[in-house]
């Protein structure tokens, strides 16, 4: 019984949504909005064939190497400039002017500087998406428990044994919030660069459709982006509910009491 | 470094300062090297230059006012359908349960996804940019607004009831000041989201601002101004982040907890 | 300033002289050998916006060998600025800290410290077994050693099955006692205590006070405990240093003559420990009063 229930809350709302939107399309026939029906067959048509080879891979690709970079470059330069005091100073301005730039804005210029290329794309991805991870991991390690740092220090706890075992975990919630966002960001500008500049991709193909007034196909395409952000904040939140149990139990504590 | 007297805040600051500077005179050297094509990077006293004459046109600051606008705006619109939602799901267990999943579905969708769709609708207006913009600001609010609602003390809500208190007022008097600082947090995000998507929807639909000018200047080979422009992005960006911060402090002088960032 | 064995008050009184009436002062006089701790015109001074700082202005005493020593004061008393000192932690800005005739300037090997915050001491993404035998994989020991010391070590503290927790489940005193274990399990020659139970309860205060007695009749190692407790320092130490005001100097250094075997309740009752326990209070208290008023 509580099964059901539980499947009740989860799908109601949707179902519900998705009756309406049929309901809507049998009394009025708007060009934007496909039926359901033929939504779900465009939706088979368009992107379960070469189209996943040709253009979705190659996007998802160059998102996840794009990501991948922009997290090691941002832990690795965040715990280096958190650690060291002066050059936090030195560069903090600095960085958070860059993290102000809307990150979109820099497909153009790395098209001058670069071109329009796979190269170009990833890079767009690493710079825009790097700010998060890379401030929130030096705030993360500027903001250890100044005691703890003082017990490691008092146990000889010192270089890389301190960095394993001290800053990474204490700075890691932090570092998971900044990685959240870098997440959302990249996904933004894979988007945005093939939208902008490109002659294949998922976002290429979007605006394609979009430009030929092939409503379905266009929706569908809208759809693939929603699943592919979906899927990431998925996979996101069970690496983090894994990494940061400690962290989750520790706040229920400290929230209860 | 220096440690005078009333030296210790000193620092920081010098540093920072020295920090721009460093940057800056890279900026400038490294076109002039040749390790970076002048033509694609002009050097830093160029674009600072142009972005001087830029402060003295008149299309300039209409740019700056478009996006400003479509800025706040869509804010707007956001806060108070996130607001207003946000109080009434997260009230009730049964519209929360009902409702996560579809939040959790709509949320994570790139609201640049949207861009097909508002091209379409709105063609190059302000409205197109509203979309987007309302559309990503909406989420970022109504996850901070779900997350105050649910810290509200039970003791205080049956306390209010026990004296009589009916909804409209408990909302006033229990809800609303535990939930405001997670709806501060909330417009702050909101706010840094909504500007990257009003700049966003102007550089790849063509609505007016100054997304739409980096555009312009970029496919016209202006690229001085082209980085003038970004320079103005950022600039308005860390303008946003200092008054939203300042917003905060004020609105939040009187609340004891400082509540962490890390719960995003 | 003469190497002295034992330990003595030495100068930087202020005041008058006062005569060595009432309990006896200083230690028995051993050798060389047995001094495990020398600090040595320990000096502290902080700079600051309005003019520099004096915290700590002369403070010498020994610690021998197994020696359970505590250290009482009024507050601002640079307590925790001596232990942060004594520790390595910080540098003194004159004056010297020997430790097995060697001098401190870092964090000495053979020295372990329990701070008051237990809950920002531990570290919360580690098991309690994790944090006991971390500075043990830190100094390279083998595995199999590390766990025979961890779990000694949390025997001792009677906290054998609360190894694979994490120390936010515990309460208060079982992180504290968690911590000590940690201490313990690191088998240095001397422990450090910085006011290790003020933030715990009364009932809980005095279960660990029985417990460090325990520990430090079994082990053998030395001990300074600080604290401003004043029934807990004559409770627990062999010897307690009372210290002055701000700039701080030695005021007394009082030995405990009680019997060795400690008991929360008897003890505290005996007619002696009422004695003691009043002399301190009457030398914080002039300490209080002189608070200022010294140069």
């Amino acid at each position: 019984m509580r099964l059901v229930k539980n499947l009740g809350y989860a799908l109601g709302l949707p179902v519900l949504l998705v009756l309406l939107w049929w309901g809507y399309t049998l009394v009025s026939s708007n060009f934007y909005v496909p039926e359901p029906g033929e939504f779900v067959t465009t939706f088979a048509d368009v992107w379960f064939g070469e189209r996943f080879f040709d253009d979705v891979l190659p996007s998802i690709g160059r998102l996840l190497v794009g990501l991948a970079l922009s997290i090691l470059l941002g832990v690795v330069a965040g715990l280096v400039i958190g650690s060291v005091r002066w050059l936090r100073s030195l560069l903090e301005p600095v960085l958070e002017f860059f993290r102000a730039i809307p990150p979109p804005v820099l497909v153009p210029v790395l098209m001058l500087l670069i071109g329009v290329n796979d190269q170009m794309k990833v890079v767009v991805i690493v710079l825009g998406s790097v700010w998060p991870v890379l401030l929130n991991t030096i705030e993360g390690v500027r903001s250890v428990d100044p005691v703890m740092t003082e017990t490691a220090r008092s146990y000889g706890v010192d270089g890389w044994s301190r960095f394993v075992h001290l800053v990474i975990p204490a700075a890691g919630p932090q570092m998971m919030a900044g990685i959240r966002q870098a997440l959302s960001i990249g996904l933004i500008l894979m988007v945005i660069s093939e939208m902008f500049a490109s002659s294949s991709g998922l976002g290429f193909t979007i605006v394609q459709f979009q430009r030929s007034f092939a409503i379905p196909e266009m929706w569908s395409g809208i759809a693939v982006l929603g699943l592919i952000g979906v899927v990431l904040s998925f996979v996101f939140q069970r690496v983090e509910r894994k990494v940061l149990a400690w962290y989750r139990g520790l706040k229920e504590v400290e929230n209860a009491g | 470094m220096a440690r005078t007297r009333a030296g210790r805040s000193w620092g920081p600051a010098a540093l920072g300062a020295l920090g721009i500077l460093g940057f800056l005179a890279t900026w400038e050297v490294l076109p002039l090297t040749g390790l970076v094509d002048p033509r694609y990077l002009p050097p830093a006293s160029e674009v600072l230059a142009e972005l001087g004459a830029q402060f003295l046109s008149a299309g300039f600051w209409l740019a700056v006012w478009q996006t400003v606008r479509a800025w706040f705006l869509g804010l707007l619109i956001a806060a108070a359908a996130a607001i207003v939602l946000g109080l009434v799901i997260g009230s009730s267990a049964v519209l929360r349960r009902a409702t996560h999943t579809t939040i959790e579905f709509l949320r994570p969708i790139p609201s640049v996804a949207l861009i097909p769709l508002a091209v379409l609708l709105f063609g190059v207006q302000l409205e197109s940019t509203l979309l987007l913009v309302v559309y990503a600001s909406f989420w970022q609010i109504l996850i901070q607004v779900l997350y105050g609602v649910a810290d509200v003390d039970t003791v205080a809500q049956n306390t209010a009831r026990s004296f009589g208190l009916g909804r409209l007022a408990r909302v006033r008097y229990v809800t609303w000041p535990t939930a405001l600082p997670y709806v501060i947090t909330g417009l702050r995000l909101g706010a840094a989201v909504a500007l990257i998507l009003a700049v966003t929807a102007q550089l790849v639909i063509g609505s007016p601002g100054l997304g739409r000018e980096i555009a312009l200047a970029q496919s016209g080979g202006a690229v001085s101004a082209m980085y003038a422009f970004v320079l103005t992005t950022g600039l308005l960006g860390v303008l946003i982040n200092m008054a939203m911060r300042v917003l905060e402090r004020r609105a939040l002088a009187w609340h004891s907890s400082v509540r962490g960032e890390v719960a995003v | 300033m003469q190497a002295e064995t034992g330990s003595s008050a030495m100068g930087g009184h202020g005041g008058p002289d006062r005569p060595a009436t009432g309990p006896s002062a200083g230690g028995a006089a051993g050798t060389d050998k047995d001094v495990l701790l020398s600090v040595r015109g320990l000096q502290k001074i902080y700079p600051s916006e309005h003019g520099d700082v004096e915290a700590v202005r002369n403070l010498t005493f020994d610690l021998r060998r197994g020696e359970l020593a505590c250290l009482v004061g009024p507050s601002g008393s640079g307590k925790t600025t001596l232990l942060k000192c004594i520790s390595g932690l910080m540098a003194p800005t004159s004056g010297e800290v020997l430790l097995g005739g060697r001098r401190v300037t870092g964090p000495p090997k053979d020295m372990a410290v329990v701070f008051q915050e237990y809950g920002r001491s531990l570290f919360p993404w580690m098991t309690v077994r994790e944090n006991v035998e971390l500075p043990l994989k830190n100094a390279k020991l083998p595995r199999n050693e590390r766990r025979r010391l961890a779990d000694e070590a949390l025997a001792a503290v009677d906290l054998p099955h609360a190894d694979k927790k994490y120390p936010w489940q515990l309460s208060g005193g079982m992180q504290q006692r968690v911590a000590i274990a940690r201490a313990v399990a690191y088998q240095p020659k001397i422990l450090l205590m910085d006011e290790p139970f003020a933030a715990v309860d009364a009932q809980t205060r005095a279960d660990l006070e029985d417990l460090i007695r325990d520990v430090w009749h079994r082990m053998g190692v030395t001990v300074l405990f600080v604290t401003h407790d004043i029934d807990e320092s004559v409770y627990l130490g062999e010897r307690v240093i009372i210290l002055s005001s701000s700039p701080t100097v030695v005021q007394e250094d009082l030995r405990i003559d009680l019997p060795d075997e400690r008991d929360q309740l008897t003890t505290r009752g005996l007619p002696r420990f009422t004695e003691l326990r009043g002399h301190v209070y009457e030398e914080i208290q002039r300490a209080k009063r002189e608070a200022g008023t010294r140069v």
